[in-house]
């Protein structure tokens, strides 16, 4: 038996495997089922979105930059819009009431994102009933995003300015009765899986991380508050008056994916919490914008009744308006990290540079990190517990 | 922190090196500074000491000043102390030619965004363990958010067989087919 010779086995994982969440590609070397090496390959969904968004005008390129990190789409164009609106300086102008109504739709974006995060994780390591679940709550989300703006996965609501239009007629309603139920759900899913031992038996103790390496890496957002890290951007760097809002920046501490998991789940509840409080602030009657004819087009009754608001609504609608010359960069919390648009502008109507800093990008840098020395049925619960988003990655 | 106050704090690590407090929208939250190229490395070990400990890295990009700046690239570095909850930003002016320091040894996290600018924008990290093409495929010509890359480009699918054959290649290809298939038969009756 001493002299049998063995070899590590080179498996291809992707870009075609169905837990490898789109087109990731995985070239993993295998000892047995033990995880060598594995080199991680994207590009494959690459399609110049921040070439294409430099020869848009600024309004434009909203629709883009949400097809990036099309989970979480309102979080990109959240931060396209902030970065603009920093460079424009109407910052401070922006009206609360949107700010507040801002703030309701990034957290209904992160509930949504972390449901079909929920439902494929869970699916992935064998728990097919709680991707029914999700994507039970996930459907009214989407409807909500289908009543607001009239598109359901890109909605492009959040404009430089403010907002596209008003909210409709019952959409706080509406909201309120999703959001009075969804802490109750989350109670369904977790008796399906949180102490499951199947589900025990697959993540605790898997594709560890510290947290100085997520810090290095590059790593913000639940994977590095499941290893131990406090950093909340919402927190850190509060934006859109997030600084008003009591919630709770939720942890853990071992840092695998089991911890990763109960990170995101805590993180669903606070988003509820949130979705409450903004609620409760958002009267049902005021400005939708910031007042600032520049940028923000006449209302209709206006174009057809008076001249200047006609010539304006023809400038907007034509040549779009001029941003100063200079760069500004604006984090927000997205659902899978620190997020952000870093733009460029040479003061002309078009920008000069976009830049979307793609948490997913680092999370598959940073495979290796998970899964070496590892079984390779623990490479699917790993790839599950990132979250990434292979249109974020590859842009 | 201000920029100019956290040069002030780097600056007895760092003798002889000249900063810049670049004024931006978002100073307030992330203060900006002009480094020298040849300096970077050395700036940000001196960022990550006790006091200002940037020791997360958030983020490199690059901007493409062409035709209108002398040096054509501005590298934009987004540092992150998430004890201290600041930001930096750190821009470094390189030409075409220049290559510059890798920042992987201080910050791993550096290794794909550096690749993607590589393949992206065409500039050269000297270090870098595994300076490949990132987004584009290998064999690809140009780097396409240069300025001067064109925003249409019109290419051929490229293909290691003929998509298409011709009646007469279809046919001699069965031929050819069949003959293989028959060889062995064929050797078997010898």
């Amino acid at each position: 038996m001493a002299d049998l010779r063995t070899e590590t086995m080179t498996v291809n994982m992707g870009p075609q495997h169905p837990s490898t969440h789109g087109v990731l590609r995985l070239v993993l070397e295998l000892d047995g089922e033990t995880v060598v090496s594995v080199s991680p390959t994207v590009g494959f969904l690459h399609t110049g979105i921040e070439k294409t968004a430099e020869q848009k005008k600024w309004q434009q390129v909203i629709p883009l930059v949400e097809r990036m990190d099309y989970l979480g789409a309102q979080s990109n164009s959240l931060a396209f819009c902030l970065s603009v609106e920093k460079m424009l300086g109407i910052t401070e102008q922006m009206p609360q009431r949107v700010n507040d109504i801002r703030v309701l739709i990034a957290e209904l974006q992160r509930i949504s994102s972390h449901l079909v995060w929920f439902g494929t994780h869970a699916m992935e390591v064998g728990a097919i009933t709680g991707l029914l679940y999700a994507l039970r709550e996930r459907e009214q989300v989407m409807n909500l995003n289908e009543l607001m703006a009239g598109f359901r996965f890109f909605p492009s609501y959040i404009r430089v300015g403010g907002l596209r239009e008003d909210l409709p007629r019952g959409f706080k309603a509406a909201v309120k009765s999703f959001i009075d139920r969804f802490p109750g759900k989350l109670d369904e899913y977790e008796t399906l899986i949180t102490k499951n031992p199947i589900w025990l038996d697959r993540t605790r103790g898997v594709g560890v991380i510290s947290y100085e390496d997520c810090c290095k890496w590059g790593l913000f957002g639940p994977i590095a508050r499941a290893a131990g890290g406090d950093y909340d951007v919402r927190r850190a760097f509060p934006y859109i008056g997030y600084d008003t809002y009591e919630f709770d920046v939720i942890g853990a501490s071992n840092g695998d994916v089991y911890d990763r998991y109960l990170t995101r789940v805590a993180e669903m509840r606070e988003s509820a919490k949130i979705i409450q409080q903004a609620l409760a602030r958002i009267p049902d009657y005021g400005p939708w914008a910031v007042n600032d004819k520049r940028i923000v087009p006449p209302p209709k009754d206006q174009v057809y009744t008076e001249m200047e608001a006609l010539i304006q609504h023809f400038l907007i609608y034509s040549q779009g308006f001029k941003v100063p010359a200079g760069d500004a960069y604006v984090p927000v919390e997205g659902p899978r990290g620190e997020h952000g648009c870093y733009v460029v502008s040479d003061g002309t109507n078009r920008p000069w540079r976009v830049h979307m800093r793609a948490p997913g990008l680092f999370a598959c840098q940073a495979m290796h990190k998970f899964v070496v020395g590892g079984m390779i049925a623990d490479v699917i619960a790993v790839i599950g517990s990132l979250d990434v988003v292979m249109g974020d990655v590859d842009r | 922190m201000t920029a100019e106050a956290i040069i002030a704090a780097i600056a007895p690590a760092m003798p002889g090196a000249s900063y810049a407090a670049l004024a931006s929208s978002d100073a307030a939250v992330t203060p900006t500074i002009g480094v020298p190229r040849e300096h970077l490395v050395a700036t940000c070990r001196a960022l990550q000491a006790p006091g200002l400990e940037f020791v997360a890295f958030s983020d490199v990009t690059a901007v493409d000043f062409h035709p209108n700046r002398s040096p054509r690239f501005d590298l934009v570095y987004h540092l992150v102390s998430p004890h201290r909850r600041a930001r930096l930003r750190l821009k470094v002016g390189i030409h075409a030619q220049e290559s510059i320091e890798t920042l992987t040894k201080l910050y791993p996290g550096a290794g794909w965004p550096e690749r993607e600018l590589y393949d992206l924008f065409g500039i050269v990290f000297d270090g870098h363990e595994d300076l490949r093409r990132l987004m584009m495929p290998d064999d690809w010509d140009g780097h396409p958010l240069r300025k001067d890359y064109p925003v249409q480009l019109r290419k051929d699918a490229q293909t290691y067989m003929p998509l298409q054959v011709t009646e007469e290649e279809f046919k001699a290809n069965l031929e050819r087919d069949r003959y293989q298939r028959g060889q062995p038969s064929a050797a078997g009756k010898k």
